[in-house]
């Protein structure tokens, strides 16, 4: 069964409508991509499913609607949504903002014992726990968001570029860990990005958006032998 | 010498107040970035609580943390009811409500209990303590404890709790907040009662030294501007040791620089924030505002 699954979603910000009715599922344990340029409407899509721009349509989280809820009910579902551009709280210290990433998840659990679990998957943080989040550098803010995600011990986890502006190194070691989250800690993750070699490698399931709409969706595979995909995102 | 000394605790004591005041227009300020022209007509109300329950003949202390509790929610509820509605509204706008909720507070007091000035007790001895040859003013020595006790329970309450971690969230970056499931908006409520708190403590401990009545805070918010322009209206830790600073000045100048005396006392507080604009506008401990262009 699909663990997120959204239906004829549409978005607008003010009067401009920029989502036009997208359809698209995540299953249970999956990771599913959404690829597209620029200005396609990705991070939309991603803001829409956590309540932050007006949305019609319906999204279903494990069999519960939730179009319309307000972010912070979104987010207590189990539902981590690692922001474009990081979403850093630049004054705090490092481990003060792993300590926020599980400000809303439903039981309390062991916080000791998952700081300690994500700092084993990051373990740069961990030499930087103290320090404001601020001096970290773009890739380690970047290991931070995720971890601050990880953090809720979500059930989903949208990733909205976590690629950008990132040397491919430390790119191809944040999706690294992104699987291995992924197998270990059975979260599925919704992931956005342009950057579709890495996307396509990463996901089983994928989705191409063009200008508000889903135009060709299908496993990971066949995306990637697709003739038109792999001219225009692929650049082979 | 031993007068020197007198007067820099004297000084040290309406400044603690002076910090108080300040620190809760820091805090609305950092969480909102409007300023809370109301935040001392907010504590002289308090104030007058606690002198209803006092003269009532409940015990100082019950009533004085009755006024706490009761200053908190009333915080709250103003946050909620008043500020609520025009938060996303232009700084324009929520600046005139805050002065709109001055004069309704200001005129509220007048109306229930006269314009006339009244005593308000100490919880100190009114004997002064006697320190090798030096007489302190119990009262001044009491005051300036009980505001450094509340200031640590503040730095503590927002250093080493969740609640106080996420309150700093929210006031940095909501949307990020909200991502971490913190409830922005309960968040800014909290402050707004946690600065009423603050402000009325300020309020029992300055009222014994000025008197109680409708207009006691007006100066004391002048001088609270100065101080939290002084440290830095960025910096809560910086705008209570302005609130000192300014403490000190004030009442030095007022002693030993004849022209002043205590008639020209509150244009100490202008000059402070006239040098400060000129001289370092982000004040001693505040962040300068970068935008990136």
């Amino acid at each position: 069964m699909a663990l997120l699954e959204v239906r004829d979603l549409q978005a607008q910000y003010g009067p401009t409508e920029v989502l036009h009715g997208i359809s698209f599922a995540v299953e249970e344990g999956g990771i599913a991509t959404i690829l597209g340029a620029n200005g396609a409407g990705k991070t939309t899509t991603l803001r829409a499913l956590c309540g932050m721009v007006r949305t019609r349509g319906e999204i279903r989280f494990d069999g519960r609607s939730i179009t319309g809820r307000a972010t912070e009910d979104v987010i207590r579902l189990g539902i981590a949504h690692v922001p474009e551009g990081r979403g850093t709280f630049v004054e705090l210290t490092v481990e003060e903002n792993l300590r926020l990433g599980a400000y809303g998840r439903a039981s309390k659990g062991d916080l000791a014992e998952d700081l300690r679990r994500a700092y084993e998957y990051f373990p740069v943080l961990a030499e930087r726990r103290r320090q404001t989040a601020g001096t970290l550098s773009g890739g380690e803010q970047q290991m931070l968001a995720v971890a601050r995600g990880l953090m809720l011990n979500p059930r989903l986890l949208l990733l909205d570029e976590p690629s950008l502006g990132l040397a491919p190194m430390v790119v191809r070691e944040i999706f690294r860990i992104v699987r291995s989250i992924n197998r270990e800690r059975h979260v599925s993750v919704l992931l956005v990005e342009q950057n579709a070699t890495l996307a396509l490698r990463l996901a089983d399931r994928a989705y191409l958006m063009e200008t508000g709409r889903v135009v060709m969706s299908g496993s990971a595979d066949e995306l990637r032998e697709n003739d038109t995909v792999r001219r225009a995102y692929l650049g082979y | 010498m031993d007068i020197l000394l007198q007067q820099i605790v004297s000084g040290l004591a309406t400044g603690g107040i002076y910090g108080s005041v300040a620190l809760a227009l820091v805090m609305i300020h950092e969480a909102t970035g409007v300023v809370n022209y109301a935040q001392g007509e907010m504590a002289m109300f308090s104030t007058y609580l606690a002198w209803s329950m006092l003269n009532a003949g409940a015990p100082y202390w019950l009533a004085f943390f009755a006024t706490l509790v009761i200053a908190f929610v009333g915080g709250l509820v103003i946050e909620r009811v008043v500020i609520r509605p025009v938060e996303g509204g232009s700084i324009l706008t929520i600046v005139i409500v805050c002065i709109g909720l001055l004069f309704i507070l200001n005129s509220m007091a007048g109306w229930i209990y006269s314009y006339i000035q009244k005593p308000f007790p100490s919880p100190f001895s009114d004997k002064p303590l006697r320190i090798g040859n030096v007489y302190f003013g119990a009262h001044d020595v009491g005051a300036l404890g009980v505001t450094l006790i509340m200031l640590f329970g503040l730095y503590a309450f927002f250093r080493f709790t969740t609640l106080g971690l996420a309150m700093r969230a929210a006031a940095q970056n909501p949307t990020s907040s909200r991502l971490c499931g913190i409830r922005v908006g309960w968040m800014l409520a909290l402050g707004w009662g946690l600065a009423a708190l603050v402000g009325a403590v300020a309020g029992m401990m300055v009222a014994p030294i000025v008197f109680l009545d409708p207009n006691m805070m007006s100066g004391i918010l002048i001088y609270a501007f100065a101080s939290a322009t002084l440290g830095g209206f960025t910096s809560p830790g910086g705008a209570v040791l302005g609130g000192l600073i300014v403490g000190v000045i004030e009442n030095l100048a007022g002693t030993y620089v004849r022209f002043i005396g205590t008639e020209l006392k509150l244009t100490v507080a202008l000059a402070v924030i006239l040098v400060v604009l000129l001289v370092r506008p982000s004040g001693l401990f505040g962040r300068a505002a970068v935008h990136r262009v």
